[in-house]
């Protein structure tokens, strides 16, 4: 058989990998340059990383938890407050976010036919998840703080949340929806099938099993919510001392927070801020970091 | 006997009771649904009375005029308009082949899975890292170190007018750079998302009739995949535009119009975060109607994003 078709066997040296001719050299340039910019997109990364380790966990002490920062031209001091501030807008935001985004999602996910309504709602999250940060700020100040809207307080914690939950609100949507798509519709038809109401189907049976996805998608919005500097410039404001979170009145006065703090002690002149910017920054991106692994490991945990 | 079987299995009514919960919990979730096309609404509504005395007062003008005088309470926004646009196309052109490249390479089987998943994961903690934490990095550490660069830069084509001026600290063009490091993440993932729903036959029947791992890549993958990559890029330059706190915090905050840059420069989110806080009257005003214009602005390029992801979608 092979004897007819002796052409086959000189082919077949032509098989053997060339790696001179023009397009092997082509893939390896090109595979070379894919490396390289893989490397430039990682660089960033470890050199930020670095310096906040190197600049930053250098001034991790007892008193940068627990101490008020210095007046302009004083040693020493800590950014206590704007940790615990940090952590009240974010609480707030979160207050807001998660059930109008988890509600929102629900609607979408269980409720919602192909009508104009639902439509307007998934156009409308994508648009108000393109909005950018600053605009959520000049808004609140717009409708609360300029109008004293909150009891006649204008700078507050609460009107820095509110601005924070509506960055946060279009996650919330998107990812509570499509975890409860990931359902499978046996699941409902069963529930409905013994009887039980949607309300009892959707809480009892759709939620719990898309807690996972859920809770993952909450917990990376509250991640970019800490960070989120633009949108409490000018509704937090900031503060210099202790929001005191004993009465009503500190939740609607101005509070000082982690990101507003680096912002103003980066610009400054002055040796002391600077470093408190950097001790600030080396908390603020320990708390995301560790927020945004522990919602990777919910995620792997839950997928096996 | 037959009546009391009947009884047994006769079958339950809902409660009113029970009724009631379930329509309110519909209306609720209705409810919490609309709040977000209200907030889109009030934003909209708010800025953009905000702005309107301002509109009324320097009507298109204002977007090409770039005096911002509040002692003599004249303003215009056009060096703020053209430095949004500038740094945002600058830093989308640098971070498309660096976003596209780094996510072909941790899709392509080239490496090891473990170094794939490992750069993938770097990628999307650089996302993580606030914006103002960057701009502290790009103050103290970033331009000090590029500026013998930029100096470099003046000196031999300081006749070219994008370079026409003395690197001074702050300017344009480190904004530009420390934009790339924000967008980056975006692009890289949504394209590494796109490339990996492109299914295997595809590239192996290309592998089959012959081409290498690069032909298979740029004339069938990367096609296959444009729908997402498009709307990744668009959704990054969105976020380029509204982007505030890095750039603030490095580009200068000069409203003197200038073409180099090396020039200390603005941007609409920068100006807005400079100067709301302590703007009253007119100048109030004049924001607002800067901010209607980044507003504008973002949603265009987000709705375009949306419509031509449907009309690149291919169908395979």
């Amino acid at each position: 058989m092979n004897s007819n078709n002796p052409s086959l066997i000189t082919r077949n040296e032509q098989l053997n990998y060339k790696p001179n001719i023009k397009r092997n050299l082509g893939n390896r340039l090109m595979t070379g340059l894919a490396a390289l910019f893989s490397i430039v997109a990682v660089l960033p990364l470890v050199l930020v990383l670095g310096y906040i380790l190197l600049k930053g966990a250098s001034k991790i002490s007892i008193s940068l938890f627990t101490e008020l920062p210095p007046p302009p031209g004083l040693e020493g001091g800590g950014i206590g407050n704007a940790i615990v501030g940090t952590l009240v807008v974010t609480f707030i935001a979160a207050l807001f976010a998660i059930p109008i985004g988890v509600g929102g999602g629900i609607y979408l996910a269980e409720y919602s036919r192909s009508d104009w309504f639902a439509q307007f709602i998934r156009f409308g999250t994508n648009v108000l998840s393109g909005v950018p940060s600053i605009i959520a700020g000049v808004f609140v100040y717009g409708t609360l703080v300029t109008t004293r809207l909150l009891f006649g307080n204008a700078y507050s914690a609460v009107a820095g949340g509110l601005a924070l939950s509506i960055l946060m609100i279009p996650t919330v949507i998107k990812t509570t929806d499509e975890g409860l798509k990931l359902v499978p519709n046996d699941l409902r038809r069963g529930a409905l099938g013994v009887g039980a109401s949607r309300f009892i189907t959707i809480t009892r049976i759709t939620l719990p099993a898309a807690f996972t996805p859920i809770a993952t998608g909450v917990v990376l919005s509250i991640a970019r919510a800490a960070g989120e500097t633009a949108p409490l410039i000018f509704t937090a404001l900031f503060s210099p001392y202790w929001a005191d979170l004993l009465s009503v009145d500190g939740w609607f006065s101005s509070i000082a927070t982690l990101s507003v703090l680096i912002y103003n002690f980066s610009i400054m002149p002055l040796e002391v801020q600077n470093e408190l910017a950097w001790a600030a920054s080396f908390v603020l991106v320990a708390l995301i970091l560790a927020l945004n692994l522990s919602a990777r490991w919910l995620g792997r945990v839950a997928s096996r | 006997m037959s009546s009391n079987l009947d009884d047994q299995y006769r079958l339950r009514k809902r409660p009113q009771s029970e009724k009631l919960v379930d329509s309110g919990f519909k209306s609720l979730a209705v409810g919490l649904a609309s709040v977000v096309a209200l907030v889109l609404f009030a934003i909209l509504i708010v800025v953009f009375q905000g702005g309107l005395p301002s509109m009324l007062r320097y009507g298109w003008e204002f977007l090409i005029t770039s005096d911002w005088n509040p002692v003599d309470d004249e303003y215009g926004a056009g060096a703020a308009i053209y430095g949004t646009l500038v740094t945002s196309i600058l830093s989308l052109f640098i971070a498309i082949p660096l976003g596209v490249g780094t996510a072909i390479f941790i899709t392509e089987n080239i490496i090891p899975k473990k170094i794939r998943n490992f750069i993938g994961l770097m990628v999307e903690l650089l996302a993580a890292v606030p914006s103002v934490v960057l701009g502290l990095w790009a103050i103290f550490v970033m331009e000090p170190f590029i500026r013998p660069g930029l100096e470099m830069l003046y000196t031999y084509f300081g006749w070219f007018p994008l370079f026409s001026s003395p690197p001074m600290g702050p300017g344009t063009l480190p904004a530009v750079l420390i934009l790339v490091v924000m967008i980056l993440p975006i692009i890289t993932a949504i394209t590494r998302d796109s490339l990996q729903q492109v299914p295997k036959r595809l590239t192996q029947a290309a592998y089959g009739i012959g081409t290498t791992r690069w032909g298979a890549i740029i004339n069938v993958t990367l096609p296959a995949a444009i729908s997402g990559i498009v709307g990744g890029v668009m959704l990054a330059l969105g976020r380029a535009m509204g982007e505030t706190m890095a750039v603030t915090m490095i580009i200068g905050n000069s409203n003197n119009f200038s073409f180099s840059l090396l020039a200390p420069g603005n941007t609409i989110s920068a100006m807005l975060a400079n100067q709301f806080g302590e703007a009253d009257g007119s100048q109030v005003s004049s924001l607002m109607y800067a901010a209607f214009v980044l507003m504008i602005m973002t949603l265009a390029v987000n709705i375009l994003a949306q419509l031509l992801v449907k009309r690149l979608s291919l169908k395979y």
